[in-house]
């Protein structure tokens, strides 16, 4: 396992993903942000392939290139009632921006004073095998509790969602 | 020429900021929740950099990421079937003419 990582595709991914998320928030049409979103999403999943995370850029597709992006398309077109509506205006603001400049600048003073721990790197990568073992083992109590989280979800998001009787 | 963890904690700083932007600004309930995942997703992605350079062996931060998946799934569910129920009700989903409860 390598000590960092190349600086080629780490710029194309990064570029992917900051283009997608700004054509997200700049778009006008909600339609076309739900697919900048999506493609924010693959660009992570490429970035967690070069975190040598195999199994989370896998699940990063599954879950939200698969199912967030079809769950968010089909909602936007439930709640059209025309296909004119799609179409916003683009709802800037100049407070929110100054909020979202003012995180920006605290996040970048964070990282900037962040002084990384010298570790040195495992000489095989672990893959998805020591991610199953762990996850089963000393991470079998959180991975119940995910699968809670995950039922009362689905039961809540269904009474919501479902009929009026 | 390699990426450290600040670029890639730099590039989640950036998205975050988008998604707080988005969350902010926009006035469809669908598009605050897709800048929400934006926002989660800039968070997965510091956790598993900096589990990838500080604890490469241990995988802290992985783990850390799947159940933050995990609970971003369950609320873009949630989130998404309130919009539909709201919808349902009020035959908008505008936020700032969801305004019942005002003064």
């Amino acid at each position: 396992m390598p000590d960092s990582v190349a600086v080629v595709p780490f710029l194309v991914l990064a570029a992917l993903a900051v283009g997608g998320g700004a054509m997200m928030v700049l778009t006008r049409n909600v339609v076309h942000a739900a697919f900048w979103l999506l493609e924010v999403m693959m660009a992570v999943a490429g970035l967690f392939m070069l975190l040598s995370a195999g199994f989370l850029a896998l699940i990063q597709m599954m879950v939200y290139a698969g199912a967030v992006s079809v769950l968010v398309l089909f909602t936007v077109m439930l709640t059209l009632r025309r296909r004119e509506d799609a179409e916003r205006s683009l709802d800037l603001s100049w407070s929110a921006g100054l909020i979202a400049l003012g995180v920006f600048v605290a996040a970048s003073a964070a990282v900037a004073s962040f002084v990384p721990a010298v570790v040195t790197a495992p000489a095989v990568t672990p893959g998805v095998v020591e991610f199953g073992r762990a996850l089963f083992t000393e991470r079998a109590l959180p991975f119940e509790i995910a699968s809670v989280v995950l039922l009362i979800a689905l039961v809540g998001a269904v009474w919501w969602a479902g009929g009026d009787d | 020429m390699t990426v450290g963890p600040t670029g890639f904690m730099a590039l989640a700083a950036i998205l975050f900021c988008i998604g707080l932007f988005g969350a902010l600004t926009k006035k469809s309930a669908v598009m605050v929740l897709m800048s929400l995942e934006l926002m989660t997703n800039a968070v997965n992605l510091n956790l598993v950099a900096v589990s990838r350079f500080m604890t490469p062996a241990s995988m802290a931060g992985q783990f850390a990421a799947a159940f933050n998946i995990v609970v971003a799934a369950a609320e873009i569910g949630l989130g998404l079937a309130l919009v539909l129920a709201l919808y349902r009700l009020r035959k908008t989903v505008e936020l700032d003419r969801i305004d019942r409860l005002k003064g």
